[in-house]
């Protein structure tokens, strides 16, 4: 575990990178690690992804799985792999400020 | 596909309700954390991607000898479905209709819908020329998203540095 700054604001991470406090997480934060991931510019339509695996964590306990946004965000897998390019599995998960998803599809 | 990106490849040889997922979930998987995924689909494979024959995939209870009673909900321990039962008209149809609904429970997409959200993710689906000229096929034959009919050569061309996984 190790603590980095995310702007300006101390959070643990885990051995990953992914926040171990769900609760650290500010849209500010979010911003500053989707650029360390390689996506610029948070859009309406990334927010509408991490909103909804927010939402989806605060109810079931864990982060959705890339089908489980598909299929309840409205957002299609085309535009999701091109929202989070290389590895939207781990790049959402980790700009929404929660762990791996834990599914397999 | 950039040079020093990780690549797997998968070659679908089955064409088994079973053997169709393998590929599938791992291709799926990598793509998930940003691995290209290729996969090249000969002989029974084909089936996979065959429009006429992607929805009608089965799994055969006879000579499986993992296939138990209990995964019909019967708790008979280590009994297996007899082979003897398993040639019965409909035990077929019968055991694929019990995967099948295994696999919605736990909400895993029917075949068909995996394979384009693969495509969707950016995987590359080929079919191996010998295999379809062999049971007679033609790209018009396939699902959207395959890309071409290619031979064993140049799938090794194209598969250069990448992890093959054969299933």
């Amino acid at each position: 575990m190790e603590t980095l700054v995310f702007a300006g604001q101390s959070v643990e991470v885990n051995e990953e990178g992914f926040l171990v406090n769900p609760g650290d997480w500010s849209k500010e934060i979010a911003v500053d690690i989707a650029r360390q991931e390689g996506i610029e510019e948070l859009t309406d339509a990334h927010w509408k992804v991490i909103e909804f695996c927010r939402q989806q964590a605060t109810e079931t306990g864990s982060a959705p799985t890339l089908r489980q946004i598909t299929t309840g965000s409205g957002i299609t897998t085309k535009e999701l792999f091109a929202l989070f390019p290389k590895g939207p599995a781990k790049k959402v998960a980790k700009v929404s400020g929660l762990g791996k998803p834990e599914g397999c599809v | 596909m950039t040079e020093d990106n990780r690549h797997i490849a998968f070659i679908c040889s089955k064409g088994n309700l079973d053997m169709a997922y393998p590929a599938l979930v791992m291709g799926w998987a990598a793509l998930g954390n940003g691995i290209d995924v290729t996969i090249f689909f000969t002989f029974w494979g084909l089936d996979l991607i065959n429009d006429k024959r992607v929805d009608h995939l089965e799994i055969a209870p006879v000579a499986n000898t993992s296939m138990k009673m209990t995964m019909m909900g019967i708790d008979t321990g280590n009994l297996g479905i007899p082979n003897l039962m398993g040639v019965l008209p409909g035990m077929t149809a019968f055991a694929t209709k019990l995967m099948k609904d295994k696999m919605d429970k736990i909400e895993v997409p029917p075949v068909r819908e995996y394979l384009q959200m693969l495509v969707d993710g950016g995987a590359k689906l080929y079919a191996c020329k010998m295999s379809v000229d062999m049971m007679e096929l033609s790209m018009d034959d396939f699902v959207e998203g395959v890309q071409d009919i290619v031979t064993a050569g140049d799938f090794m061309d194209m598969t250069e540095g990448a992890q093959v996984i054969f299933i």
